[in-house]
Parts: C-alpha cells; sequence; structure tokens
C-alpha cells in the first residue's frame, strides 16, 4: 500500500483527497469542484425509511471526467440530484465551485443549476415545440440574458456541436443522436462548472453512443467537468475515473486503466 | 422571464391549440361581449336623455315655474300626486310680478299646451300638440324656422291668429302644398300659418315635430287650459348658474307671497331644471349600471372557473416542461409567472373578442330597434382589465401548483 505511487493508487484513498473530505465545514480551494462529506439523503416511503446515501465522500477536481456506476438502488440516482442541486442532503455537506449548496434553498439552488450546472438526459428532455435555437436558449433565458446575446451564444453553441444546420428544427424533425447533441449544446450554452449527464447513451443505439462519447471526449480535453452517470460499464469506461455505488456508499474509485482492467478480468 | 416573451410563449400555445384555446376564451368572450353591450346600451340611454330627451325639453341653464313637474319618470307615490293634484294652478296675473323680480342677464317666456285637433282643407282632422307661448321662447327652447318667419311683437299682444306648425304637421295637414299664407282650423277657429320650425326629431321613437305655435293671448288659450286665464309654465333662462340660482330664489320669494305660504312650509310650485328631471334617471342608470354588470359578471365568474381547470390540465400535460424549465435554473416566481401570463393572456384575448362582438351586438341592438347604443371608451378599457384580471385570479392557483412542483417528480414524469 505504502509503495504505491500517486498515479497508481485508488484516488479515493489518495491523501489530499482524504484530507479534503474529512475537513468538514471547511470552505474546499479553487480546483475542487466538488466536494461531498459525509453525505445522507433517507426518504420516508409511506412510513419506511429508506436510506438512500449513508454517508458519501467524494471529491472532484476541475477539469476531471468522471463516472458515476452502480447498480439499481445503489443510490446513484440520489447521489445525481444532489450533485444536480435538485435535491439536497438530510446531513452532511456539499460544496460545488467553492459554495456550500447542501444548506441552500429553492431560489438559491435554481440559480446555482441556472449558473453552475449543464444538464444532459437519458430521454433528452427537450420542450418539444420549441426550436433547437429556442431549447438552447432556455437556459440564458433564466439568467436574464438578453435575446440578441442569447441568440448569438445558442448558435455559437450548437454550431459546436455541428448543429449550424438545424437551428429551427424542432425536436421530432431530428434524430436520436441530434437531439442529445442540442441537449449538449443547452447544458454548455451558460458555461457551468460541471457538464453532469444522467444514462447519456441509453435511449441511443451503439454507433450513436460512440458518436455523444467523442463528443464528451473532445469536452473533457478541452477542459470541461464531466460527471456521467450510468449503469453501462463500457459507456463509464470511457470516463477518466470511475466512482461504484453501493448501497448507498462509495464502493470503489478508481482510474479508468484500474477498472477497465477488472472489466477485462470480469469478462 | 421578461413579460413580452412569456406573451408570446402563452400566444403560441394558442396558437397551437385552437379548439381548446377557443372553448377556455368562450365564457370570458360572452361574458365581457355582454358587459360592452349592455353598457353601451345603458350609456347610449343615458346620452338619449340627456342630450336629445330633457335636453330638447328643457334649455340650458333654464327652470320651468310649474304647479307641478313636468318630467315625472319612475313609480310616482299616490300622496305626491294627490298633493300635486291640488296645487294652485299658475295664472297670467303670476307672469308680471315674476318677470319683474328677475335679475339682470335673465330672459322668459311662457307656455301652456294641450291636445288638440287642427284640420286644413287638404287633409283630414289630425290631433296635434298645441302651444299658446308669449315671451322669448323660440330663443329660449332653441327652436329655428325653416321657413316663413316669426311672430311679430304685435301679434303677440294683440293675440292674432297666426300659427308656426312643425315639420309633422307639414306633412299631415299640407301634403304636397306650401302651408305658408294657408289656414289651418284648431277647434273651431282658422289661423293663418307663418312659419315652419326645423325638425326637433324624436326619442324612443316618439315624434318631437308634432305641433302648432300660436300667441298665447290668441283664442288658443281657450283649448289649453280649464280656464282661458291660467298658464301652463313660465320658462326663465339666465346666463349662466349663479345667475340662474339668484333668479330661482327671487322667483320661489314671488311665488311664495302670492301663495301665501308661511316660512316651514313647503313650496306648492315646482321649478324644475335639466338637473332635477335628470334625477330620477341617473338613480336609475346606477341601478340599470349594477344589475347590467352584474349579470356579465355571472359569466365571468364562469368563464374563470373554466380557465381554472383549463390550465390545472395544462400544468398537469406540462410538468415535464416545467421540470426541465427548473432544471435550468427557473425559480418558482419564473414559473409562476409563465402561468399567471399565460393565464392572462389567454384571458385578454378572449375578452377582446369579447369587446369586439359586444361592440358589434351593440351597433345591432341600435340598429334594429329604437335603443340606442354608445360604446364609452372606458368600457373597452374596463372590458380589457376585467379580461386580465379575470385570467390572474383564475391562474394563481394552478400556476403555484406548478412552480411548487418538485423537479425530480416532475422530470420522471412521462
Amino acid at each position: 500500500m505504502s509503495q504505491h505511487t500517486e498515479e497508481e493508487a485508488p484516488l479515493s484513498t489518495t491523501a489530499e483527497r482524504q484530507a479534503i473530505v474529512t475537513s468538514a465545514g471547511a470552505t474546499p480551494s479553487k480546483e475542487w469542484v466538488i466536494v461531498t462529506r459525509g453525505l445522507k439523503r433517507e426518504y420516508d416511503m409511506g412510513g419506511e425509511i429508506v436510506r438512500a446515501l449513508r454517508g458519501v465522500d467524494i471529491a472532484v477536481r476541475r477539469n476531471e471526467y468522471l463516472a458515476i456506476m452502480g447498480p439499481s438502488g445503489s443510490g446513484k440516482s440520489t447521489l445525481m440530484n444532489i450533485i444536480g442541486c435538485l435535491d439536497t442532503p438530510n446531513e452532511g455537506e456539499y460544496w460545488l465551485n467553492g459554495q456550500l449548496v447542501s444548506t441552500m434553498k429553492d431560489d438559491d439552488l435554481a440559480r446555482v443549476r441556472n449558473k453552475e450546472i449543464g444538464f444532459v438526459f437519458q430521454t433528452f428532455n427537450l420542450l418539444p415545440r420549441a426550436t433547437a435555437l429556442a431549447n438552447v436558449e432556455l437556459p440564458l433565458v433564466y439568467a436574464g440574458i438578453s435575446s440578441s446575446e442569447r441568440r448569438h451564444r445558442a448558435m455559437e453553441a450548437l454550431e459546436s456541436v455541428q448543429l449550424g444546420e438545424r437551428v429551427h428544427h424542432r425536436p421530432n424533425e431530428l434524430s436520436g443522436g441530434q437531439r442529445q447533441r442540442v441537449a449538449i449544446a443547452r447544458a454548455l450554452v451558460n458555461r457551468p462548472s460541471i457538464l453532469l449527464a444522467d444514462e447519456p447513451t441509453g435511449n441511443l443505439d451503439s454507433g450513436t453512443s460512440e458518436e455523444i462519447m467523442r463528443v464528451f471526449e473532445q469536452l473533457a480535453d478541452s477542459g470541461q467537468t464531466v460527471i456521467m452517470v450510468t449503469h453501462e460499464p463500457d459507456i463509464a469506461a470511457h470516463a477518466r475515473r470511475v466512482v461504484v455505488l453501493r448501497d448507498g456508499q462509495v464502493a470503489s474509485d478508481e482510474r479508468r486503466e484500474k477498472f477497465t482492467e477488472k472489466l477485462g478480468v470480469a469478462h | 422571464m421578461p413579460l413580452l416573451e412569456a406573451v408570446r410563449l402563452a400566444l403560441q400555445t394558442i396558437r397551437v391549440q385552437k379548439l381548446k384555446s377557443f372553448f377556455t376564451l368562450a365564457g370570458v368572450c360572452i361574458g365581457v361581449m355582454f358587459l360592452i353591450t349592455v353598457v353601451s346600451i345603458i350609456d347610449g340611454m343615458g346620452r338619449y336623455m340627456k342630450e336629445d330627451l330633457v335636453g330638447k325639453l328643457l334649455a340650458v341653464n333654464s327652470f320651468e315655474l310649474r304647479r307641478r313637474p313636468n318630467l315625472n319618470m319612475g313609480e310616482m307615490d299616490p300622496a305626491i300626486w294627490e298633493e300635486y293634484r291640488r296645487r294652485r294652478r299658475l295664472f297670467i296675473s303670476d307672469l308680471l310680478p315674476v318677470v319683474e323680480a328677475l335679475p339682470e342677464g335673465t330672459r322668459w317666456a311662457q307656455e301652456s299646451e294641450n291636445s288638440v285637433m287642427a284640420v286644413s282643407r287638404y287633409a283630414r282632422p289630425r290631433s296635434t300638440r298645441a302651444i299658446g307661448i308669449d315671451g322669448d321662447w323660440f330663443a329660449i327652447k332653441n327652436v329655428a324656422l325653416t321657413d316663413g318667419r316669426p311672430f311679430t311683437d304685435q301679434e303677440m299682444t294683440q293675440g292674432e291668429n297666426v300659427v308656426i306648425i312643425g315639420p309633422d304637421m307639414v306633412e299631415r295637414a299640407f301634403p304636397g302644398v306650401d302651408p305658408i299664407g294657408r289656414d289651418l282650423r284648431i277647434g273651431t277657429t282658422p289661423y293663418r300659418v307663418i312659419g315652419i320650425t326645423e325638425s326637433r326629431g324624436s326619442v324612443f321613437g316618439i315624434s318631437f315635430d308634432n305641433f302648432v305655435i300660436a300667441p298665447w293671448r290668441s283664442p288658443i288659450r281657450k283649448l289649453l287650459n280649464p280656464e282661458p286665464q291660467m298658464i301652463d309654465a313660465v320658462v326663465i333662462q339666465a346666463e349662466n348658474q349663479t345667475v340662474l340660482m339668484e333668479a330661482q330664489e327671487r322667483v320661489r320669494g314671488v311665488m311664495r307671497t302670492r301663495h301665501k305660504l308661511r316660512p316651514g312650509m313647503k313650496d306648492d310650485f315646482s321649478m324644475e331644471t335639466s338637473d332635477s328631471a335628470l334625477e330620477f334617471w341617473n338613480k336609475l342608470e346606477g341601478y340599470l349600471l349594477i344589475a347590467g354588470v352584474a349579470l356579465p359578471a355571472i359569466g365571468l365568474v364562469v368563464g374563470a372557473i373554466v380557465i381554472m381547470n383549463i390550465m390545472l390540465v395544462a400544468v398537469a400535460e406540462r410538468t415535464r416542461e416545467i421540470g426541465i424549465r427548473k432544471a435550468l435554473g427557473a425559480r418558482r416566481r419564473d414559473i409562476l409567472a409563465q402561468f399567471l401570463v399565460e393565464s392572462a393572456t389567454l384571458s385578454t384575448v378572449g375578452a377582446m373578442l369579447g369587446i369586439a362582438l359586444g361592440i358589434g351586438l351593440a351597433q345591432a341592438i341600435a340598429a334594429a330597434t329604437p335603443l340606442p347604443a354608445s360604446v364609452a371608451p372606458w368600457s373597452i378599457v374596463v372590458g380589457v382589465l376585467v379580461g386580465a384580471g379575470v385570467g390572474i385570479i383564475s391562474g394563481v392557483y394552478p400556476a403555484s401548483r406548478a412552480s411548487l412542483l418538485d423537479p425530480i417528480a416532475a422530470l420522471r414524469q412521462e
């Protein structure tokens, strides 16, 4: 154990990460875009208490490309909702880009979602009656940006995902891969701290999935922090770091190489 | 989200769902339509009352000294009628003291009228209104002649048998001939026609043009009142309101003295102004407006319930959209505003349709019946505001439901 170099060591056990997730109450330094400390989340399902998260400690550096994996019931959706500021933990701290999100109220959470997070969903979640351009403009509308500026930035975002020719098409006039690229453009248009993707290839065929994964690859290369939640190991294998949840806790947190190696063994 | 954006979004929703929107709008549309129609007709009637009816009978800045008010609108207490009936008549002997008491800047006339039969050689006998006058009657009543000449002073003081007739009498008594210089027999006495007045129009389908005017001192007065020395009214016009009040006070004093009324006793004569004649109408107009507004208001309540329902359905149908918007950073108040604006826009569009239909209906009623209609600009403003108000009120509950949706649950909605 003591012989491990930084490169080889399991990421969760590196001293630096350990220090950052255990120093409760302290504001993490700039390089840490996400820090969770002892996150717990319980649901009351008609009298029965379901403990979805039982103390999750994760630290994510800026520019990391991370996959969160786990079987259903492992708590990965709950963790994603909390990381995405759609939900708050019952206990523990969640720091996003230097802000303590876990104690925020509704309107502040909405602001953080708008500014810091770009969502990409399995079912795309585009507004069906709006054009690609209008869909991509939506986060900017809630950011209070003027309509000419909105248009300009939305066009740019659509061009960056090679959809500059299809800005006036509605979602039902686009293919699945194109829809997901519109969703990616929408997620990126407000220059968020993290791109948060929930099963981004779940509704796509394997060819289109590869295409979307290449987009993610390029984004990660260009310095965008990407967090992807998936239950498919070969999709998770595209990420550079893989966190596996089991029973509401982090079961493993490893570099991709390590993960794929184990995957190969399993196959 | 900017308001304009929200309105555009709402209009787009209406465009996409035409039929549903139509049913949604129908309630508000019909409510506002009747509101506009009723208010237009009441307003038109008011204008009619003030400008045509009372305006034609009672001149500006004038009052009429009479035994009892000439214009009695609405229900009358039998006791008041009984009191009116017992009142002493006005006599020609009252005229001089009254006229002598008048302040500077006034002029006077006196008149009596009755229904009589008039006949010429050219037509069968006709019933008409005979008016016996003296003083500046034509000037005060603002009646101009279209043909012939007015009475001379001599004709007035001598009471000569001359007559000026209204346009209806020209048609009825002298069909196809020029009446000027011809004889018209009123009662048993022949009168020479010397002038024709302009038309004074009609009110509620009743012509104001069927009359003959003769000097009161002519034999006509025997037909007008039970005793030839009686007169119906002294009309006094002042150059302004101040002089009018002064004149009223002085005339009241003279008449009270002449009728030997002690202090504390009520006047046993009336001094009627256009304001006093309109008093009843003003009261009635208030009631009519309340009724006319209350009934369409029920329609608006129904419209509001429909809109609330439709908006609740819209919120349920668009739960996922709300989830998406929230995930992208919409705050509660953004969602609230979106649905409020949508509901208000929907309702305002309905109100505007209702205004257009209401104006059309009012015009149609005015064209098809003697009821007048005039669309008051304020009623249009009120219509639009009512529409927006109904939309906002009925949108509050659905919009707040939408704004309180949990984004995670909303996103999970199929």
